[in-house]
């Protein structure tokens, strides 16, 4: 069988940053390539991190000649906890003129898988959150020295209550919320805001042809809102909007009763 | 990779086909997917913008390319943009004409993607200057039915490039391709419009325009009958060197999803036509537009194909060779407004010469197209439209077909066996395939 070659032709390892940089984590994602697409738009430079990094160079070369934005792309494995130092000490020099961080990685194996591979449910736990977690808090110092910036991180709905559904996955995101409220504390004392992005159904790789979607949102359009959210200095966002009465609603609903209710 | 079974459409709404869609991101996705190919079969898929079946796939795998849609590379001296088939018309609008690079052969719509033009060898307006999109093909990366992935171009397995040129989808998926983009001084063009009084002028005039103007379309009442048959408005445009800020692609209105067939009918369609004919002045109108405005007027009516009602509707196109044009289209066009069949606008342009793949549908002439509502009698008027087309000399165009039948196809395009020698040889289990391919009866 063969492998589809890696492209090479006009690609350069590395473009020094001088204006403010995104970096986004997971960029191979279908959400994280929507939100490059349009900060790239925006001018600003950015930084593809992920594990493909053939897709990444290709997503940074779409970008430069999309955008005439200036791209890096850096290796990045968030199960790798001690590459992580290095990581941050590459972005550190690639973003002179400071960084912001989107952080976009996540599995969601089915809740069968889960229930039954304690290794699978590991993993999900050491990506979710763990990775998460470390990357977050290795950037956390440079943020506070930066004294401005954005962290932007995609959590869930599933993370506000555990349901029948998908509950371990749900675990994990709301452990990722938890933990991003104390970032959220602790940085904005520096100047930086965090912002907890809870999208409802949305049409990405992971989701496509899951049953009993509805109201899908084009990674595009949540996209712009988390852009119009971070230009708003809004600390959780639910995308579409209803989704937060829903999640309110829900969170409200007693325990005896939602233990039997089949979502 | 996640599978959905999901209802797709074609254009013209004929039809709900249901397949098992997958959506890859990466190049690398492709791979595995090619392997695991089901025996009821693949087939890439683009932006569904073809009308008829040549982009379905019932029963089978549809591979849903929209999301592989990124540049690679552009080389400013050359103009050869490397992209994945995914990227759009519209794509190559935003991010080249304002740096002085058009496509060199544009759709009537800027929504089709790369890979389905390629698929369909599409041509413009601007045909007579600058060929089909296939002459601009640089090389194509497929990926094999056997799993080989291979660049084809004209010196490196001659054949199956030019049997993937208008190939249909069915020689292998379009991964990459090299596109060489045309120089143009601006982002405007001027057009010169004028009323046309009936065909034989409008044929004259459209001759005419092949040596002085770039791009050139007609857009003729199909239902006006007698002295009047052709009437209609010509557009004649060359790019000229301003540079305007193109508006962001926005659709300035949207079609209601559910639409009352009746509301076309033959009245209101006269009527429509009437005022269009009317937009004109009589002494003609010279107009600066975007060369996307001009080429894409469609685009700005989101969903303008739900016009036609849960029905759908046909197109009709076909081409007639030049020294069959005078006789040809008027047998045509008489018989569309005999039969009222409530049309729009019909598009007359002309054709400069063959396409360069085996089942290209260019020729040297006339090529006409236009919407038919799916009524009662519509099927069989097609089949005389395509006994016409035939009795010409002329073929019928697969992107916009659902009714050709295998006999007609034969006649039409008599490189189907160097094109089913091919198939053959290259994917003998036939993985890729497509309603198209079924109801021609390709072996």
């Amino acid at each position: 069988m063969s492998q589809i070659p890696p492209t090479t032709d006009h690609m350069t390892d590395t473009d020094t940053a001088t204006a403010h940089t995104w970096i986004v984590l997971g960029a191979s994602s279908s959400i994280a390539r929507a939100f490059a697409q349009q900060v790239a738009s925006e001018g600003h430079a950015l930084i593809l991190a992920g594990r493909d990094t053939p897709d990444l160079d290709i997503a940074a070369a779409d970008l430069r000649i999309r955008h005439g934005a200036t791209v890096a792309v850096v290796p990045f494995d968030a199960l790798a906890l001690e590459d992580i130092p290095a990581f941050v000490e590459r972005c550190t020099v690639l973003a002179p003129g400071g960084l912001s961080l989107f952080v976009a990685f996540a599995t969601m194996p089915a809740q069968s898988e889960l229930d039954q591979s304690a290794a699978a449910l590991d993993r999900m736990i050491r990506a979710n959150v763990t990775g998460v977690a470390a990357v977050l808090n290795a950037f956390a110092p440079v943020l506070e020295t930066q004294g401005h910036g954005h962290v932007v991180a995609i959590g869930s709905v599933a993370g506000d209550r555990g349901r029948l559904k998908n509950y371990s996955y749900g675990a994990t995101k709301a452990a990722l919320h938890t933990y991003l409220q104390g970032l959220r504390a602790r940085l904005c004392r520096h100047g930086v805001t965090v912002l907890t992005v809870k999208p409802g159904f949305t049409d990405t790789a992971m989701s496509f042809g899951n049953p009993g979607m509805f109201l899908v949102a084009s990674p595009q359009a949540l996209a712009t809102a988390i852009l119009h959210a971070v230009a708003r200095g809004t600390l959780v966002l639910y995308y579409p909007r209803f989704w937060q009465l829903i999640m309110l609603i829900i969170r409200h609903i007693p325990e005896r009763i939602f233990q039997r209710l089949n979502i | 990779m996640n599978i959905a079974a999901l209802d797709r459409q074609a254009w013209g709404r004929l039809s709900v086909s249901r397949s098992d869609c997958l959506r890859p991101e990466r190049l690398s996705d492709l791979v595995p997917i090619m392997v695991d190919a089901p025996t009821s079969g693949l087939l890439a898929v683009g932006a569904a913008r073809s009308y008829g079946d040549v982009g379905l796939n019932t029963g089978g795998q549809a591979l849903l390319m929209e999301r592989l849609n990124r540049f690679h590379s552009f080389d400013e001296k050359t103009g050869i943009v490397v992209c994945e088939p995914g990227v759009t018309f519209h794509d190559l609008c935003s991010s080249f004409l304002s740096r002085g690079w058009m496509a060199p052969a544009s759709p009537g719509t800027g929504f089709v993607t790369l890979g389905g033009a390629i698929a369909n060898d599409v041509h413009g307006k601007n045909h007579d200057s600058d060929g089909s999109i296939g002459q601009h093909v640089v090389w194509v990366e497929l990926l094999l039915p056997d799993g080989d992935y291979r660049r084809v171009s004209r010196t490196q397995d001659a054949d199956l490039f030019h049997a993937t040129i208008g190939g249909l989808g069915l020689t292998g998926i379009i991964c990459r391709t090299a596109l060489r983009l045309l120089p143009i001084p601006g982002t405007q063009v001027l057009v010169q419009e004028e009323r046309i009084g009936n065909l034989p002028d409008f044929i004259a005039a459209l001759r005419a325009a092949r040596d002085t103007h770039r791009f050139s379309v007609g857009w003729i009442d199909a239902l006006a009958t007698g002295p009047a048959l052709g009437r209609g408005v010509l557009e004649r445009a060359n790019p000229v060197d301003t540079k305007a800020e193109l508006p962001a692609l926005r659709s300035r209105w949207r079609m209601p999803a559910r639409t009352p067939g009746w509301l076309l009918n033959r009245h209101s369609i006269a009527a429509f036509n009437a005022l269009y004919l009317r937009r004109v002045p009589l002494t003609g109108r010279d107009r600066e537009r975007s060369l996307p405005d001009f080429l894409y007027p469609l685009d700005a009516i989101d969903g303008w194909n739900r016009m036609y009602g849960a029905r759908g509707f046909y197109q009709f196109q076909c081409v007639i060779p030049d020294a069959a044009a005078d006789a040809g289209l008027p047998d045509l066009l008489r018989l569309i407004s005999l039969r009222q069949s409530a049309s729009f606008l019909a598009v007359l342009k002309t054709l400069g010469g063959d396409g360069e793949g085996v089942l290209s549908f260019p020729q040297r002439g006339f090529t006409l197209a236009l919407d038919l509502p799916n009524r009662r009698d519509t099927a069989d008027l097609i089949q005389e439209l395509h006994a016409i087309t035939l009795d010409h000399g002329g073929r019928v165009y697969l992107a916009k077909d659902a009714l050709l039948t295998p006999a007609h196809f034969r006649q039409m395009y008599p490189r189907w066996e160097q094109f089913a020698a091919l198939r053959e040889r290259i994917d003998p289990n036939r993985r890729l395939t497509s309603d198209l391919a079924k109801r021609l009866e390709l072996p």
